[in-house]
């Protein structure tokens, strides 16, 4: 169906059910009790999933695909917002008019800035990339502050045109009237349920744009990034000139980013420089290798496992952990607390640059290659538990 | 005329300290073919073993001074560091006042030790790896070390005098017969470029006139062969890590003046000397030392008014337009060898 084979279907399915339902799924403790700052299902936080998910999927076709490890994919996010902000200056503030604007202006900006960077391969290329995305950066910051608004960031002012603003139209982005941060709240038994518009428009899209990448990792296009990844030589040798495919997957990525862009700027209307920073690419580089690269699902794991443990490191305080430990003797608890106390809270980046660090030591393939592994070793130990009651019997 | 020379003159600190990270880096790659992301952070270390040296020395214990009364009348508290009570008042006070350069003889033996356990603990085991998961796992120590730093010195600048006499600018035009005022330069600025050429020339010459040197250099042009005439060159590369580490350690030391050093400079640095070092030549300590200056001179003549008025916005990006420029006209860099990382 819809030119998938059983295994990539099933996979769909399951994203787009974990998608739909994730109001569910992600507020699984009662509202009042201690749990409940676990909880992950409120609006701000599941778009920030959707949306770093498709920053990573794209991502992840360039990088999980063909190797190529670019610095720079925080430039074509910004592009994206400031596309997407300058059709609330100009047009209104319909989502539909922005979002395809911030993939074709990034599609462009990926083909410039991949032409120049794709001469190169490996370390040369990371560099490369670095250097336009921090280009791009210190431009918006300065000469280019009459697009961009300089260091304020881009907003929408009372004085700006937007000539096809109707007299009631909603003064926030929407898409065709549907409000996106306005939610509905639903509340069953001690839990309370919200649903948000913004978090199904992202939702809806990501499935989309997943679908896309399912279809190609599973094409002839595919196969060919893939081979470039594995001999980039013997390519060459068969006739093969690798360019055209490279560039094809980095340009598909940033139209992926600019995506990613375009909706942080539809729920909350705002574009900043700090989105090109280099610290940005070098955030969706930690979501796709600490999911796993070159994996379908890999990329949307990071992507939610960093956002997830970021809102909820920085929630952690030394109250909430002696809460934890109290019971423990005093002076045990005190010392736990210590030891854990520079973990948390601002020390997120902490955890997950050692994190980071540990994962790309002892795990390449990510959270995937790690929940394989241990697919793996309770098939073993199964195994083993049947093979001598298969024995038995003939002695 | 005299506009250019200041140009010139304020392009070499900046330029000094992208030469010292950047052959550092250079040596780093040259010799154990790693591409470390985490030079930044040394930089930085080394910028904030300053800071250490000089809180330590201001380290002191409050006597109360019958004396002298604050102003609600109570007996004044008087700091004094420990180290004025240790050596007196006139060498006590010196000593605090020339805690930076103090922090070079502090900082050598500590970016050493940095650099060994780096190299032995964590890099030794990517050496079989792909140049990507170098770069990872060096981006992930970045990472946590900034954070470190960042955990026990606080999110903002410090700021770290230099010496007393280094205060203050002299005026460099009358020296070539220019008129008064037009050519000034802060004497630490000077100190910092001399500073930075004696490395520079140390490092030259320990790996040029040293039997030590010379093993390294033959290890670099063909580990392999080094290795089978029984010389033990993994040794010698993870000390060469060390001075690596201790060359960016002491132009962090002595950039902390100029720069209030604060938790992420190295990043900030880290950026522009891997430009610096792709400009240069990948494995080319010449180059990268050259592209230093080069680099740190245009970008100080591009901030120029009149540049400025001519291209807007060309100060921000020079080094990004020239490094590119560079990379698709000479792959290679300025003085780049082949075979060394073609790909």
């Amino acid at each position: 169906m819809l030119g998938l084979n059983k295994k990539d279907m099933t996979l769909l399915i399951v994203v787009t059910i974990l998608t739909l339902s994730a109001p569910f799924i992600l507020n699984p403790f009662p509202t009042d009790s201690a749990m409940a700052q676990f909880n992950a299902g409120y609006p701000d936080l599941m778009q920030r999933f959707a949306i770093f998910g498709i920053f990573a999927i794209g991502f992840n076709l360039l990088f999980g695909l063909t190797g190529y490890l670019s610095f720079g994919h925080a430039a074509f996010l910004g592009v994206g917002s400031y596309s997407v902000v300058w059709m609330y200056k100009l047009l209104d503030y319909n989502v539909i008019w922005g979002l395809p604007l911030a993939i074709v202006t990034s599609g462009i900006f990926a083909l410039l800035i991949g032409f120049v960077s794709m001469r190169r391969s490996g370390i040369y290329f990371s560099i490369l990339t670095l250097a336009f995305a921090q280009m791009s950066f210190n431009l918006a910051y300065s000469v280019l502050t009459p697009i961009t608004n300089g260091e304020t960031g881009l907003q929408v002012y009372n004085n700006d045109p937007q000539v096809l603003m109707g007299a009631n139209e909603a003064s926030s982005p929407h898409l065709f009237g549907l409000v996106m941060n306005s939610s509905a709240k639903v509340g069953v038994g001690a839990w309370e349920f919200t649903f948000n518009n913004g978090y199904y428009f992202c939702g809806v899209i990501a499935i989309l744009v997943f679908y896309l990448s399912i279809r190609i990792f599973r094409s002839p296009f595919g196969m060919m990034l893939r081979a470039i990844k594995s001999n980039q030589t013997r390519m060459a040798y068969t006739g093969l000139n690798p360019r055209p495919y490279t560039l094809a997957a980095f340009v598909i990525s940033g139209m992926y980013a600019g995506l990613a862009g375009g909706l942080l700027a539809s729920m909350d209307p705002l574009a900043g420089a700090e989105r090109m920073q280099w610290t940005a690419s070098g955030e969706v580089v930690l979501m796709t290798i600490l999911g796993g690269a070159g994996t379908l699902m890999g990329p949307v794991l990071g992507a939610g496992f960093i956002k997830y443990f970021e809102n909820i490191f920085s929630k952690i305080n030394d109250t909430v952990l002696h809460n934890w430990f109290a019971f423990l003797p005093d002076g045990l608890e005190d010392f736990v607390v210590f030891l854990i106390h520079p973990f948390i809270g601002k020390g997120w980046h902490l955890t997950l640059g050692i994190l980071f660090m540990l994962v790309v030591t002892f795990l390449p393939g990510g959270l995937v290659e790690g929940g394989q592994r241990i697919a793996a070793m309770i098939k073993r130990t199964k195994e083993d538990e049947d093979t001598p009651a298969k024995t038995e019997p003939a002695e | 005329m005299d506009a250019i020379i200041l140009q010139i003159l304020n392009g070499l600190d900046k330029g000094s300290a992208y030469a010292l990270i950047a052959l550092g880096l250079t040596l780093i790659f040259g010799t154990l073919g790693v591409v470390n992301f985490a030079h930044g952070a040394l930089f930085m270390i080394g910028a904030f073993c300053a800071v250490t040296l000089s809180k330590l020395l201001n380290l002191s214990f409050e006597t109360i001074d019958p004396t002298q009364t604050d102003f609600l009348g109570n007996p004044l508290k008087v700091k004094t560091p420990y180290v004025i009570e240790w050596f007196g008042m006139d060498t006590g006070s010196a000593i605090i006042d020339w805690a930076v350069p103090l922090a070079i003889l502090f900082s050598i033996p500590i970016m050493i030790c940095v650099g060994f356990i780096m190299e032995r603990g964590l890099i030794k085991h990517f050496y079989k790896r792909e140049h990507a998961d170098q770069i990872l796992v060096t981006f992930g120590l970045a990472i946590v070390l900034q954070e470190v730093i960042k955990y026990f010195y606080g999110a903002n600048p410090i700021p770290t005098p230099a010496p007393d006499v280094f205060k203050g600018s002299f005026d460099f035009g009358t020296m070539l017969g220019f008129d008064p005022n037009v050519i000034i330069y802060p004497y630490w600025r000077l100190v910092y470029f001399f500073f930075s050429a004696v490395v520079i020339g140390g490092v030259f010459a320990f790996l040029q006139f040293t039997t030590f040197g010379m093993v390294v250099r033959a290890g670099m042009a063909d580990r392999e062969t080094v290795g089978l005439l029984g010389i033990n060159i993994d040794k010698r590369f993870t000390i060469m890590f060390g001075v690596a580490a201790a060359v960016a350690g002491l132009a962090g030391v002595m950039y902390a003046p100029i720069n209030s050093p604060n938790y992420h400079m190295g990043m900030d640095f880290l950026v522009l000397s891997f430009v610096v070092v792709v400009v240069g030549g990948m494995g080319s300590l010449p180059g990268a030392v050259l592209a230093g200056f080069l680099l740190g001179i245009l970008e100080s003549f591009a901030s120029m008014n009149e540049i400025k008025s001519l291209i807007p916005g060309i100060d921000q990006i020079i080094i990004y337009v020239v490094a590119i420029i560079i990379l698709l006209t000479r792959p290679r860099g300025l003085m780049g060898r082949k075979g060394v990382m073609e790909e």
